[in-house]
């Protein structure tokens, strides 16, 4: 046999078989915190050039431009009562998964373990787990929360890559402070993408799509980004409120 | 010599596919039609005075509040057009193709085609050298990119000094414009970092998002100048900047800090939120004049 005759051939496409193993990302014996194309820990703050006049301040109730909004939930806009979410225990539902990266504040991003990244919110203090291992999230889907449950995966590329996550049980919850709603069968999909700024500055951009058959009549799309920081001495951790 | 052949074959095979593995995720086909998603608020640019979301300093602040878009009825400005960033900004979608070398294959440009009002850009992929800094600038300025993890990156320099906002917020022609490109599936978001040592106080950072279209876009045909009520050598519309009869307008009717209609570096930032928690007032809700969603819409 050439195999047996050829050692250097053997060691060859051993080294080849590896290689293919490794660059598509495989390897069972490296955890998803080995794996990260880039790096997303540390603590980042909302930059808010963007969508200013719904996440800096309360819009004026039954305002919904750029949202997609249904006609089922049109009634719901316009009957928006932050006392009446307050009264329920419901003042966190603008800082659910379909809208808590566009609430201005910071994020303090860690591995809780090796299979599972950690978003912690100050605005709201909302914390996010995104589970790696697939199933993970939905194995035993508990009952509805603010944050749902979070399958995430890395999508490496050469040099770098992105972390791609998918978020659902969620509890109904608002897309911007004013009340303007997305349903419990409402999907958050989103990238995570880094990106380097002057001087040894980072920026981070979370594409998001928020899909809902029910409130919405087609994906919302938005970009926050956050600029990230030395240290967590800014972070400010705030309850959530349903009027501010 | 079969046992030969195959095993050649074999290694041969394996060379490919590494290789591929190597690259498969490294670019993405950015040749298409892309539709803007417009579910997010970037162009600011339904009132005169909106400089939300900008970090001005008080020359760019001042320049600003001086400019009357009645600017935009002289022939001679008509068909200006608008910058580089006006990609971000504007409401079109992207028309991109690429441009390869006959002999190598290789992609040497793409080009995103213009809209009635901004020039094609071209981003050139063959690590050309920029012209010197006293070359031509131009509306879509010169820009380079690169692949990197996964992104399309580039730079665009040489940039004549026009604007950053439609409603008169300035860009000077020393400014740079850092894009980042991602595609996610069929969606491709377009990051944009502007930075201008005269006019802004930090860089201003934009995305937007659009969906691969299954139909060509459409385009608009190029500016044509016509006649609209101004003679050649009538004066500049303008306003003394501590005159202009906008400044407020926006304030009032969405009940907005004077400070972030006017671009203060402070109110980008969580904090400032929390420095007006106690004194912002919603407004009530838009009973006349309003928009399909709710909105409130200045008729003039």
């Amino acid at each position: 046999m050439i195999f047996h005759r050829d050692p250097k051939r053997v060691a060859l496409l051993w080294v080849l078989f590896g290689a293919v193993v490794s660059a598509q990302g495989g390897g069972a014996s490296t955890s998803a915190r080995d794996r990260a194309p880039i790096d997303l820990t540390g603590y980042w703050v909302s930059y808010v050039t963007e969508n200013w006049r719904y996440r800096m301040v309360t819009p004026a109730k039954g305002e919904y431009r750029r949202i997609p909004a249904s006609r089922a939930a049109l009634p719901l806009i316009n009957a928006w009562d932050p006392a009446a979410d307050e009264r329920a225990g419901n003042q966190c539902r603008s800082y659910g998964a379909g809208n808590i990266m566009s609430v201005p504040g910071r994020l303090h991003i860690t591995w809780q373990d090796a299979g599972t990244l950690k978003i912690e919110a100050d605005a709201g203090t909302q914390t996010r787990l995104l589970h790696f291992a697939p199933g993970a999230a939905t194995a035993s889907p508990g009952p509805r929360t603010w944050q749902g449950e979070s399958t995430a995966t890395w999508e490496p590329a050469s040099g770098g890559g992105s972390l791609r996550v998918v978020t659902s049980n969620l509890r109904a919850g608002y897309l911007r402070k004013n009340g303007v709603p997305y349903g419990e069968r409402a999907t958050v999909t989103e990238h995570f993408d880094v990106a380097p700024l002057e001087g040894d500055g980072r920026l981070l951009l979370v594409t998001t799509i928020v899909e809902d058959p029910e409130y919405l009549t087609g994906p919302y799309v938005v970009s926050p980004h956050f600029k990230k920081e030395r240290d967590g001495s800014k972070w400010d951790p705030a309850p959530c409120s349903s009027t501010w | 010599m079969l046992i030969h052949l195959v095993a050649r074959r074999t290694l041969g095979a394996l060379l490919l596919v590494v290789l591929a593995a190597s690259t498969a995720s490294a670019q993405f086909d950015f040749a298409g039609s892309f539709a803007p998603v417009g579910t997010e608020d970037v162009q600011n640019d339904s009132v005169p005075v909106d400089y939300l979301g900008l970090a001005l300093t008080d020359e760019a602040r001042a320049r600003a509040l001086s400019y009357d878009e009645s600017q935009k009825s002289m022939i001679e400005r008509q068909c200006a057009g608008w910058g580089a960033a006006y990609l971000v900004l504007g409401p079109f979608g992207l028309r991109v193709t690429s441009q390869t070398d006959p002999v190598t294959n290789r992609v040497v440009s793409y080009t995103i085609g213009a809209w009635e009002d901004w020039n094609e850009m071209v981003i050139w992929m063959d690590d050309r050298p920029r012209p010197s800094d006293h070359a031509l600038h131009t509306q879509a300025g010169f820009t380079v990119g690169r692949w990197e993890g996964g992104a399309l990156v580039a730079r665009t320099t040489h940039v004549k000094a026009g604007f950053i906002r439609k409603t008169g917020v300035p860009l000077t022609d020393q400014a740079t414009i850092d894009w980042r490109i991602f595609r996610h599936g069929d969606l491709v978001t377009v990051l944009m970092v502007a930075t201008d040592p005269v006019y802004l106080v930090e860089p201003e950072i934009v995305s937007k998002s659009f969906r691969l279209s299954r139909t060509p876009l459409d385009f608009r045909a190029g500016c044509v100048t016509g006649y609209e009520g101004r003679e050649p050598g009538d004066s500049v519309p303008h306003f003394a900047p501590d005159r202009n009869p906008f400044a407020d307008e926006f304030v009032k009717l969405y009940h907005l800090p004077r400070e972030a209609v006017l671009g203060y570096l402070e109110t980008l930032y969580p904090e400032y939120r929390k420095k007006i928690k106690d004194s912002y007032v919603p407004p009530p809700p838009c009973t006349e004049s309003c928009g399909a969603a709710g909105n409130f819409v200045i008729k003039r």
